[in-house]
């Protein structure tokens, strides 16, 4: 299995607080990395690291290195967009555009590829039946985005972000804001996007990480405590606030 | 305040039912204007009002939206004074903006930046480009305008870029917009409502103006050819004549202060339809 992403001393500041100390993690390639921990442990801040979204910040920084198919993505002469074109990132909330579903989709294929009207429409399609939400809107490509439902709505970001096929998928916890039946859909849905991306998660909810993932991460106040195989972390983790954290003794 | 309204608007076409009768609708497409032979026509004022506003609003807006667009990722110095320079922008008295026309502006079109225009960038290939340099004239007026305007398409614009979820926002250069993709195409069309109420705003603002328009317009009631050529707006024509305005002349111009009533109304009506429309069509309740 190939490594897709390797952050080696990555710390992370907002201002002159400290989020994040000397993380050390591999990401292996086509596989699910949870990212589990208590709120505020910095999972979401050291996600938001690999497609350098924290940069909208003036006074956010982060030092270190995160290697990206072999090439430190936090270096100067990385072309940003294009990196984030590469790795792909899915919110908390569903993030429409207010536009209709098909130029949801169609709008990232047209920053990033010069393509005809036909190949787009193709494009597409394929990105929406990647998503599995073909079928829920083949009939409506031309209303509002906006009018999908929460659950849609996400599904309909998914197809978004594969659209313009990245590498990788950030998912800062995506289906906290949605109910548990479209978050079972979405559950599946990454199930099967899994042989083609290299797919990392954050996730409040253990059943999930414990579902889904082949690797867990076990974050606590900014240092990664553990990582490794999920079934090894959930059956017999190493660490002792690991054990206490997945059995629940702490949240 | 309806009455208020009703009265108004009772009031004004009384005033100017003389004039109505007189030449009825052929008074809106007429551009003689006589006051000795008592041939009266609004077509150069209507023409005048609408050609101020519109080289007006083409050049606030870019201007407007870049400024924005700065002031809002700038360090917190730089967009508060920024800020403060805009507002006092919209603080300056119309009067003034005219007196910097009539002394700064308009030597300087006259000098400069008409011959520029038409001898460096021949400008003058385009329709209604014409070679004449008396500094004094629709394009003047339409700068004014522009920099009267400016602050307040400004300001509505910097809220909608701020009020903007940061989710979205993120979510837009998350899939590699770059900043100005992202405002433009996302953010803009998020805050759509509030970017066309600015841009009314500063629409019914230019149409309305006086005090500076006459300063540069130039106050000639023919028709103009260009639009470096002297031409007059409603606004402008109301304030030059009304002081020695009797009878017949009078009533015409209450008759153009009915036509200004109906342009800002209908833009005003305009806009609420197309807000609603766009609302529709966003799926939204």
């Amino acid at each position: 299995m190939g490594i897709k992403i390797q952050t080696q001393n990555l710390n992370f500041f907002y201002g002159n607080h400290q989020a994040l100390f000397d993380n050390n993690l591999v990401i292996p390639a086509n596989q699910i990395t949870a990212v589990i921990g208590p709120s505020g442990c910095g999972k979401s801040t050291h996600l938001r690291v690999y497609n350098r979204i924290f940069e909208l910040y003036r006074e956010q920084k982060a030092t270190g290195e995160v290697i990206i198919d072999g090439k430190n993505i936090l270096d100067n002469d990385v072309d940003v967009l294009e990196l984030r074109r590469k790795v792909g990132m899915i919110f908390q909330k569903p993030t429409p555009f207010p536009m209709s579903v098909f130029d949801n989709v169609a709008y990232p294929l047209n920053l990033h590829y010069k393509l005809d009207k036909k190949a787009i429409e193709e494009r597409v399609e394929q990105a929406l039946r990647g998503a599995s939400l073909w079928d829920e809107v083949k009939d409506k490509l031309y209303s509002s985005g906006l009018a999908l439902s929460g659950g849609q709505q996400q599904r309909l970001c998914i197809a978004r972000t594969i659209a313009s096929e990245p590498e990788i998928l950030l998912m800062d916890e995506p289906t906290s804001a949605i109910d548990p039946v479209a978050t079972l859909k979405i559950e599946e849905l990454m199930d099967s996007l899994r042989e083609r991306f290299t797919i990392v998660i954050v996730t409040h909810n253990m059943q999930q990480a414990a579902r889904i993932s082949d690797q867990t991460v076990f974050f606590y106040k900014g240092r990664i405590i553990e990582y490794g195989q999920t079934k090894d972390i959930f059956t017999n983790p190493k660490n002792k606030q690991t054990e206490e954290y997945i059995t629940g003794r702490f949240s | 305040m309806l009455l208020l309204v009703a009265g108004f608007c009772i009031q004004l076409l009384l005033a100017s039912s003389e004039a109505w009768e007189r030449f009825g609708l052929g008074f809106l497409v007429s551009s003689e204007w006589d006051p000795a032979a008592e041939q009266f026509g609004a077509l150069p004022s209507i023409i005048g009002t609408i050609v101020t506003t519109i080289i007006a609003l083409l050049i606030a807006l870019p201007l407007a939206f870049a400024a924005a667009l700065y002031i809002v990722d700038a360090p917190k110095k730089i967009s508060i004074i920024l800020g403060y320079a805009l507002d006092l922008l919209a603080a300056i008295p119309s009067v003034i903006y005219g007196m910097w026309g009539l002394f700064v502006l308009a030597p300087l079109m006259q000098k400069t930046i008409q011959p520029f225009f038409v001898n460096t960038l021949h400008l003058d290939a385009i329709p209604f480009v014409n070679s004449n340099y008396n500094g004094f004239g629709l394009f003047s007026a339409g700068v004014i305008l522009s920099v009267m305007i400016l602050p307040y398409i400004c300001a509505v614009l910097r809220d909608v870029l701020q009020m903007t979820p940061l989710v979205l926002k993120e979510a837009a250069y998350g899939i590699g917009c770059t900043k100005l993709e992202a405002s433009k195409d996302i953010i803009l069309r998020y805050g759509i409502r509030g970017v066309l109420g600015g841009i009314f705003i500063g629409l019914g603002r230019a149409l309305g103006e006086t005090m500076a328009v006459l300063f540069v317009i130039g106050n000639m009631m023919n028709m103009p050819a260009g639009i470096f050529d002297s031409a007059t707006t409603i606004s402008a024509t109301l304030a030059n004549n009304f002081a020695e305005a009797d009878g017949l002349q009078r009533s015409v111009l209450f008759a153009l202060g009915v036509i200004l009533l109906l342009m800002c109304l209908s833009i005003q009506i305009g806009s609420q339809w197309f807000l609603h429309a766009t609302k529709a069509k966003r799926g939204e309740k």
